[in-house]
C-alpha cells in the first residue's frame, strides 16, 4: 500500500465531483462504447421486453405497450468498470418498479439477457425500489443503437456492464446464475464503491 | 502460505520496467518483468495503477502486446494529449522505474493456437496491440491467419517492422494495410478508410467461417464489425474490443 509511483502527481478530480467519483474511476465528458460484439439492429416494431418467473410464467410488452406504461426522467451518475465515470447523465424509461408490480415471484435473483446473447445477473433487490430502469432515451433523443437502443437496462448504482444493452428481458430466478462478463472473471455484483471490480474484489 | 493466493482474485503486482521501446513517434512500447504473473492468454490486458506521494491513485486498462512468456508483460501506450497516465508513461517512466498492474483481465476477446482457425484480425491505430499478441503466439502453428492493419500515415504504423517480417516467418499469414490519411511513394497498400470493398478483398469470407477480432476506435470498430455482419458472418464469430473514449 505504501507504494509511490515516482513522479506521478495526476490529474486530480473536480472539488465538487470527488465526492461522487468511486474509487479508481476518472471522470469523463464523453460517452464511451464498449461491447463483446458488432451493434444488433433492432427495429421498434420487433422490440419485446419478457419477465419470466421462476415458475415459466412470462409477461411480454410489444414497443406500444411498453410506451403505455408509465415514464420516468431520471439524472444519474454512471461508472464503468473500465475505469470512467459520467457524472448526471439524464435518462428516459419505465421504472422496473413498475413493471413487476402485477407480478408474482419470491425469486431472489434476475438475469438479464439480449438480442446478441448477453446475459448479466443481479440481485431482484437491486432492480427495485426506483433503482432500476428499462431506458429509451438518453439526453432527450433516442437511444442510439452502440449505446444499447432501442432500449438497455439501466442500473446507475452497479458498474455499467450490468445495465445491458439491447435487453430483451428479465429472467428471475431461485439462485443467482454468472452472466456473460461474470463469467469471464468479473465480480459477481459489481458495487463501484466498493471497487468489485473483478471475482475476489 | 497457499491459501492466500485465491483462485480468481486479481491482487496488486510490482512490475519493473525492463526497457522502453519507442514505435512511433506518439507510441512506447513498455516491457515490463513481473514477479508473480501467473500468465495470460493472447488479447487480455491489465490494470495499471499509479499512486501519487499523497495517496492519490490513477488505474487505467492496456491490452498486452506480447504472447505468454513467463515473467515477461509488454504493453504499448499510446500519447493521449493531456493523458492522465499515457502522459505519465511516455513523458516520466524510466528503465529501472516500477510500476503497480494486475491480471490478466478478460476472457472473451482472447485466442490461442489450440482454438484453431482461421484467424482474422483487423486493426486500426493502437488497436493492433491485442491483436499482435494474437499474431506473435500464431509461431509454427499452421493456423490460416491476416491480419487488415489501419493506420493514418506509415508513421503512425506501429510494430511496422516485425509486422512486414512476420509473413516471412509464418506462411500461413497474410497482412493487408491501408493508410487513411497519407502514404509514402511507391505505396501498394491500400489508401483509404476500411470499407467493403476492402474486407471482401482482404479477409476470409464467411464461407471459411472464420473467428473475427476487431479492436480500434469506436467509430472503426462500429463500421467494420457491421460490413462483416453484412459480408454474412454470424455475430457470435465477431468479436470487439474498443479502446474508448470515442477515440482517435
Ligand atoms: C480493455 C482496454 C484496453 C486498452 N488497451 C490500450 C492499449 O493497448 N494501448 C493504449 O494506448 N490504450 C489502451 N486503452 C486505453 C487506455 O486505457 C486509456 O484510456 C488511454 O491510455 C488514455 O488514458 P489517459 O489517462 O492517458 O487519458 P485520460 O486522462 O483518461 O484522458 C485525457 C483526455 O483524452 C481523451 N482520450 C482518452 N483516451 C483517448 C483515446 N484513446 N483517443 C483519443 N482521446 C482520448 C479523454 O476523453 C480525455 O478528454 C485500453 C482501454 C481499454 C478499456
Amino acid at each position: 500500500m505504501t507504494f509511490v509511483s515516482r513522479g506521478f502527481k495526476g490529474r486530480r478530480q473536480v472539488e465538487a465531483a470527488a465526492d461522487r467519483v468511486p474509487p479508481g474511476q476518472y471522470v469523463t465528458d464523453d460517452f464511451p462504447v464498449l461491447s463483446a460484439g458488432p451493434t444488433p439492429l433492432i427495429l421498434t416494431e420487433n422490440w419485446r421486453f419478457t419477465l419470466i418467473t421462476e415458475a415459466n410464467e412470462e409477461l411480454t410488452w410489444n414497443w406500444d405497450e411498453f410506451q403505455q406504461l408509465p415514464h420516468e426522467q431520471v439524472t444519474v451518475d454512471i461508472h464503468c468498470v473500465t475505469k470512467w465515470s459520467k457524472l448526471d447523465t439524464r435518462w428516459e424509461g419505465v421504472s422496473l418498479d413498475t413493471l413487476l408490480a402485477g407480478v408474482k415471484t419470491s425469486a431472489r435473483f434476475a438475469l438479464a439477457y439480449s438480442h446478441g446473447g448477453y446475459t448479466t445477473n443481479l440481485p431482484l433487490a437491486d432492480l427495485t425500489g426506483g433503482k432500476a430502469w428499462v431506458a429509451f432515451n438518453y439526453e432527450g433523443a433516442p437511444l442510439r443503437p452502440e449505446h444499447g437502443g432501442p432500449a438497455r437496462l439501466l442500473v446507475p448504482h452497479l458498474y455499467f456492464w450490468k445495465s445491458a444493452k439491447w435487453v430483451q428481458g428479465l429472467r428471475l430466478m431461485d439462485q443467482e446464475s454468472p452472466g456473460f462478463w461474470e463469467s469471464y472473471g468479473y465480480h459477481i455484483y459489481g458495487d463501484p464503491w466498493k471497487e468489485q471490480r473483478y471475482a475476489g474484489d | 502460505m497457499e491459501r492466500t493466493a485465491v483462485r480468481g482474485r486479481l491482487s496488486w503486482l510490482l512490475a519493473d520496467v525492463v526497457e522502453l521501446i519507442p514505435e512511433t513517434p506518439r507510441v512506447k512500447s513498455i516491457r515490463l518483468r513481473v514477479p508473480g504473473w501467473t500468465g495470460h492468454l493472447p488479447g487480455q490486458h491489465v490494470d495499471l495503477r499509479l499512486t501519487a506521494e499523497d495517496g492519490y491513485q490513477a488505474q487505467r486498462s492496456y491490452s498486452i502486446a506480447n504472447p505468454p512468456e513467463g515473467e515477461n508483460v509488454t504493453i504499448t501506450v499510446e500519447l493521449v494529449d493531456n493523458g492522465e497516465v499515457s502522459s505519465y508513461v511516455h513523458e516520466e517512466l524510466r528503465v529501472g522505474d516500477r510500476i503497480e498492474l494486475r491480471g490478466p483481465i478478460g476472457g472473451y476477446f482472447v485466442w490461442e493456437p489450440a482454438r484453431g482457425g482461421p484467424l482474422q484480425l483487423v486493426g486500426g491505430g493502437s488497436g493492433l496491440v491485442p491483436l499482435m499478441a494474437m499474431a506473435r503466439s500464431l509461431g509454427g502453428a499452421a493456423v490460416p491467419a491476416r491480419m487488415l492493419v489501419s493506420a493514418r500515415t506509415q508513421e503512425d504504423l506501429i510494430y511496422r517492422q516485425e509486422l512486414s517480417r512476420l509473413p516471412t516467418e509464418i506462411p500461413d499469414l497474410r497482412v493487408d494495410y491501408t493508410l487513411t490519411r497519407s502514404q509514402p511513394d511507391g505505396w501498394k497498400g491500400y489508401a483509404r478508410r476500411v470499407d467493403r470493398a476492402m474486407l471482401g478483398e482482404t479477409t476470409f469470407d464467411s464461407g471459411q467461417n472464420p473467428q473475427i477480432f476487431v479492436c480500434g476506435p469506436t467509430g472503426f470498430v462500429e463500421s467494420v464489425a457491421t460490413i462483416l455482419r453484412e459480408l454474412g458472418h454470424p455475430p457470435e464469430r465477431i468479436r470487439t474490443e474498443r479502446f474508448g473514449p470515442t477515440g482517435g
